[in-house]
């Protein structure tokens, strides 16, 4: 590790959430990277907030050169951003080199030229504000102001050496045509970039997937593949960087409680502090009354809650719990719970993703519940589906809180759903809330299918739902196939219960 | 009427040295008009080139009379030079706006 460590590029930290862990580390250090991407894929965004970062973060100056935006436009739009570009302008922090071709000026060319000017400007700027990172943004508009492409080409190779030993490192934004063609049009790639990112904003199953992958970085190492990223109005571009989350999460012996005695007693004195458990049932086996109870347990020790709500309105969540004694408004109004209330379909699942751990972060609560889990599936393809519920869960453990996710089973009885399949493995405790049908009436049962790190009660646990809540009551006993939603009945007793079924109906007669 | 022009290079380069000798010859032989120009060297003055916004250089702006030109290259092609300033007119070189469209489709 120390070894191949020795050979490694020294990196620049971007300070734009989640790049610097793709990237293990932040950009190339002193070098230009490239950053190809289709109309709308965030290039600018980007790379802007590469500027912005580097003034907050790490007290580093910029220098933003500019083609196609006049600076004017570039600073509104991402003061929707929260990013004052003006006064960091103002202040000698960031300087703006404005390439953009004056509008309706005539331009002739009469003989030989080189772009030498932009050098000697773009090198002006930088001593003014004594800046350690550039942005070209974007090249491409370059290219229609002058006839000769391979003199275009050719000049901004060498303004890319040129930087490099300026002792500055560069973002170079290039728009290409579509997602799957060349890397960027007037094949910029071939002669200005060592290390190339690729923005993508694809269109899959009707919703919008922005993605960055990072093509290369010669001489240093990252990861590999794409990730998906968000553009938001309060932090700009967050990358979700799923398969570099680590697996390093504490472990904690502290037991917390479900809320409902009798559950606690089955997994040996409550859900440990920081795990992370399923409830999965069909639609009113009682989900939504264990995270009641889940909920209240956390109030009544004055210890703060947060509950993501994906299918119920704030004023149903309040008026349920009422009816089994949690005053959930009181509780709002004491700071010790917050409802989120957001229907899967208002955005996308990173924005979901984001949104989530920005509560977390701000509200600080002990326990979360997700209500239900399985309702986000909508807002997405399968595989953001599961990118979300990855990241969900590694933030949840992260921060050493208790996750309690609802998943609604499609059927009735028994019966897998895609959120099992993707998030059994990695939630510590599945509960499974069952309908079961014996002897024509419907009761319902609840199971612990796994607990990690504990013994737990196997039975299935009949559970009566009344007026004070949830109530575990005895075991099933003579019945086999509960989960699978087929019970069959022991044969001893079954005999006994058609003669008490049938008993008394023929003294009738 | 004077002409007044800036011609913006880049220090010692054989753009610049052939560019200041085409304008110094077209001058003299080609207008008409007195003409006043001002070299800048970019390397000295950035900051006139940020405030003219010069890109390229060699550039020979045409400053008055207005509209503002901008004429780029080492000024070899003098027709392409008089027709920059507005001194050539189209009808006054009937081959030569040919030419210039076939210029403009490339841009």
């Amino acid at each position: 590790m120390s070894a191949s460590r020795a050979f490694e590029l020294e990196k620049l930290r971007t300070g734009i959430a989640g790049f610097d862990q793709i990237s293990n580390g932040g950009l190339p250090l002193n070098r230009s990277t490239l950053v190809s991407g289709t109309a709308g894929s965030g290039k600018t965004v980007l790379a802007l907030q590469f500027l912005v970062m580097g003034v907050q973060t790490c007290a580093e100056h910029g220098v933003c050169v500019t083609f196609e935006e006049a600076p004017e436009d570039l600073m509104r739009n991402v003061a929707s951003f929260g990013w004052d570009f003006e006064s960091l302008n103002r202040n000698g922090q960031i300087a703006i080199v404005d390439a953009t071709p004056e509008q309706g000026e005539e331009m002739v060319e009469a003989g030989a030229y080189d772009l030498s000017a932009l050098m000697v400007r773009i090198e002006n700027a930088i001593r003014k504000v004594n800046a350690k990172r550039v942005v070209l943004d974007s090249v491409g508009a370059l290219f229609p102001q002058f006839s000769d492409a391979n003199v275009v080409r050719r000049e901004l190779h060498r303004i890319a050496s040129a930087l490099r030993l300026l002792g500055v490192t560069t973002i170079i934004t290039m728009e290409r045509l579509d997602e799957d063609g060349g890397l960027a049009r007037f094949g910029v790639e071939e002669f200005v970039a060592d290390n190339v990112l690729v923005l993508r904003n694809r269109l899959e199953q009707e919703k919008r997937r922005r993605t960055i992958e990072i093509l290369k970085f010669r001489g240093a190492t990252h990861q590999k593949g794409e990730y998906p990223f968000t553009v938001d109005h309060a932090e700009g571009v967050t990358i979700i960087p799923l398969s570099a989350i680590e697996l390093k999460q504490r472990s904690s012996d502290l037991r917390v409680s479900s809320g409902v005695p009798e559950l606690d007693q089955m997994c040996g004195g409550g859900f440990y502090r920081d795990s992370i458990i399923l409830v999965s049932g069909a639609t009113g086996t009682g989900k939504t009354l264990m995270v009641t109870h889940y909920l209240r347990a956390a109030i009544e020790r004055g210890e703060r809650a947060l509950l993501i709500a994906a299918e119920e309105s704030r004023e149903q969540l309040t008026r349920n719990a009422s009816n089994w004694n949690v005053d959930f408004d009181s509780a709002e109004k004491e700071g010790l719970l917050r409802i989120i209330a957001r229907y899967p379909e208002t955005m996308g699942l990173e924005d979901h993703l984001l949104y989530i751990q920005r509560e977390i972060n701000e509200f600080q609560p002990s326990r979360i519940a997700v209500d239900s889990l399985s309702a986000f599936e909508r807002a997405g393809t399968p595989k953001s589906y599961r990118e979300f519920v990855i990241a969900l869960t590694s933030h949840i453990k992260k921060v050493g809180i208790t996750g309690l996710f609802t998943n609604t089973t499609s059927m009735l009885m028994g019966g897998a759903s895609i959120t099992e399949t993707h998030i059994s493995t990695i939630t510590d405790m599945i509960v499974l809330l069952r309908y079961v049908e014996l002897y024509g009436v419907m009761r319902r049962g609840l199971a612990i299918l796994k607990m990690r790190g504990t013994q737990h009660d196997k039975d299935i646990r009949e559970y009566v739902i009344d007026g004070h809540g949830m109530h575990l009551v005895s075991t099933f006993r003579d019945v086999h196939g509960i989960l699978t939603g087929a019970p069959t009945y022991m044969f001893a007793r079954e005999r006994d219960h058609l003669a008490e079924m049938f008993g008394g109906s023929q003294s009738e007669l | 009427m004077t002409l007044q022009l800036g011609l913006f290079i880049t220090g010692q380069t054989s753009n610049s040295l052939r560019a200041m000798e085409n304008l110094r010859r077209i001058c003299q032989h080609e207008l008409n008009i007195p003409c006043e120009i001002d070299i800048i060297d970019v390397l000295e003055h950035p900051q006139i080139a940020e405030d003219e916004k010069i890109v390229a250089t060699p550039t020979l702006v045409k400053r008055h009379p207005g509209p503002v030109r901008k004429i780029i290259g080492d000024l070899s092609d003098t027709r392409k030079v008089l027709l920059g300033l507005g001194i050539l007119q189209n009808s006054s070189a009937g081959r030569m706006g040919k030419e210039e469209g076939a210029g403009n489709e490339r841009e």
